[in-house]
């Protein structure tokens, strides 16, 4: 029964990747949604963020000093100032550490 | 004008620095099948067969909290369904493509390769052969998520949780998006998705993750439309 609901899942997952490739016409969207999914990225990656930073591991709020915010802001200062992934990912990852481990 | 080589080469070298969030979190990921009591064959099939980093966890908590196989396999669809939105916006730059192609090359589209991917598509539209870049992108993260779940099952709970290496996920979305903060526009977006994803957190089978977005996307439109 398990094996049956991951190949289910796997199938239900790749459509969601191969529908708007493969089987939908792009001519069918018009200039304006086309205009609209530039947008695509910022639309969508806040939503994986800031629950991420936001919730916990139980799906409650974290407090406002929780060591996770600060690490965000490290992150996008870092990110923004020197435009490198791995300095952005390092740098929120230690300074979280950092309050973890040390403070 | 690249080659398909150079393009290739291109995508693997975008997407490699994110290497420092898949990691970890693909050793999460296998860490935790094994904890909830999964065997090691179907925590890592899983891997392969879903090939979707949050949706693997959230099903095999689902399934292991006693909850109908109907609610695991609904939530990876509703969590996976964004996809539908990369595929729409990626669609301009594959339609050349034959079909057996186009099936071929949708199973590698991912977050990370498809942000980057794309960052890449809107500065090089008129390249030929732009697809190499995905397959690029693609397959380095294919590859390192096989890896990294496999060490995770094979390491199970010596992975230490206090390290929060969830946390990595974040900070790499961080990474993608951080640069268009200078735009407004972009900034009021994405504000609206972070703020609908935190109000509809609890909405049943994880829909948050593709109703923020929709809504986000009204908001672009509207946006849109004040510009003009």
């Amino acid at each position: 029964m398990t094996w049956l609901s991951i190949i289910i899942a796997g199938i239900i997952t790749y459509f969601t990747r191969m529908t708007m490739v493969a089987l939908v016409d792009r001519d069918l969207l018009g200039e304006k949604i086309k205009a609209v999914l530039a947008y695509v990225p910022s639309a969508v990656f806040p939503a994986i963020i800031f629950p991420g930073i936001f919730i916990n591991d139980y799906g409650t709020f974290i407090e406002m000093n929780d060591p996770k915010i600060f690490g965000a802001i490290v992150a996008i200062l870092v990110g923004y100032f020197s435009k490198n992934v791995i300095a952005t990912i390092l740098s929120g990852l230690s300074s979280y550490w950092v309050i973890i481990f040390l403070l | 004008m690249f080659t398909k080589k150079q393009l290739f080469t291109k995508g693997i070298l975008a997407v490699a620095p994110h290497m420092f969030s898949v990691i970890p979190f693909g050793i999460v990921c296998g860490a935790i099948g094994i904890e909830l009591g999964f065997s090691p064959i179907m925590v890592y099939a899983i891997s392969i067969i879903i090939f979707g980093g949050a949706s693997q966890i959230v099903f095999l908590q689902l399934l292991s909290g006693g909850a109908s196989t109907l609610i695991a396999v609904t939530s990876v669809g509703v969590i996976n369904s964004r996809h539908l939105l990369y595929g729409a916006v990626l669609s301009e730059y594959l339609e050349k493509l034959s079909f057996i192609k186009k099936l071929l090359i949708s199973y590698i589209v991912v977050d990370q390769g498809f942000a980057e991917s794309n960052k890449f598509f809107q500065k090089n539209k008129n390249q030929p052969y732009l697809h190499y870049h995905l397959i690029g992108t693609g397959s380095t993260l294919w590859i390192f998520w096989q890896l990294s779940t496999l060490s995770g099952i094979i390491l199970g709970s010596f992975v230490p949780e206090e390290l929060g290496l969830k946390f990595a996920v974040p900070l790499t979305f961080i990474a993608i998006v951080v640069q268009d903060f200078k735009k407004l526009d972009h900034v009021i977006v994405m504000i609206t998705c972070g703020l609908s994803s935190l109000l509809f957190f609890d909405a049943p089978y994880k829909s948050y993750i593709i109703i923020s977005p929709i809504i986000a996307l009204f908001v672009a439109a509207l946006v849109l439309r004040l510009k003009k």
